[in-house]
């Protein structure tokens, strides 16, 4: 099991707070429009889920090893 | 692991000065004019929010006295005040009140009005802020327009402030009007450039 942060983009105000306290540079904000997670590279610690001042940061449980 | 700071990291200098220097002289307020037009240069000439998320010193300020000084709840801020209802409303609102300052600082530009040396807080309460003014070089108009920018910027940062109290720190980049028009100008940027793509 793996966590991984995801964004509802829809209310997302491309603020880039998460850009910020992300440890590892998993988020960007791409044409200003919204965040957008590289999960890949996100190791689900929640950090930016925390600080997202619209509170549209959720940690998701993965199964597979992606 | 923390990211090193950047020179940018320090901005939230220049925004604390900057409400500083409007209880010393008025006509600073003038250089508030700096955070309406680099986001919107910004937006318009590259297309993104580097602004927003990497200048900004109010959200700097904020997350600062929110965060590290521990001023706000970090609770989940209301449904409604995230909606784009809200925000576009709110953006409508701020622009309604910013010409209408314009319209006051003409009038007194036109010598139709004399200078009021008032900050209006929140749209409605007049405080008196004589002591800040020394004297013009140029018209009243000059000063006009710095007292009326002041209250606008003055008014943000108490709204900015209660709502970093109340909510997550940069509750404020939420509905933020700058925010919300660099947001709208990137979009609009992106469904152009797509089209032109297509083509």
């Amino acid at each position: 099991m793996k966590r991984k942060a995801v964004i509802d983009k829809s209310q997302c105000v491309a603020c880039g707070c998460c850009v910020k306290v992300c440890p590892k540079g998993a988020v960007s904000v791409p044409h200003g429009i919204n965040a957008v997670i590289d999960e890949t590279m996100c190791v689900g610690c929640g950090k930016c889920a925390k600080e997202c001042p619209a509170s549209i940061i959720i940690l998701e449980e993965r199964d597979n090893e992606s | 692991m923390k990211a090193k700071k950047k020179w940018y990291d320090h901005l939230w200098i220049f925004s604390l000065t900057y409400l500083i220097l409007g209880f010393v002289n008025i006509l600073f307020a003038w250089l508030g004019m700096i955070c309406f037009i680099v986001p919107l240069v910004i937006s318009i000439g590259w297309g993104n929010k580097a602004y927003c998320n990497k200048f900004c010193g109010r959200g700097q300020l904020f997350s600062m006295l929110g965060g590290h000084f521990g001023l706000s709840r970090k609770k989940d801020m209301p449904k409604w005040m995230k909606s784009k209802y809200f925000r576009y409303g709110f953006l409508i609102f701020f622009f309604t009140m910013f010409f209408i300052m314009l319209w006051n600082t003409y009038l007194v530009f036109a010598g139709q009005r004399p200078l009021g040396q008032k900050i209006k807080l929140l749209w409605t309460f007049k405080v008196p802020w004589h002591w800040a003014y020394h004297g013009t070089l140029f018209s009243d108009g000059v000063a006009q327009f710095a007292f009326g920018f002041y209250s606008i910027m003055l008014t943000s940062t108490i709204l900015g402030f209660v709502t970093m109290m109340l909510f997550k720190p940069r509750s404020w980049c939420v509905y933020c009007p700058m925010g919300t028009m660099t947001q709208l100008i990137c979009k609009a940027k992106n469904v152009t450039k797509s089209q032109t793509k297509a083509e």
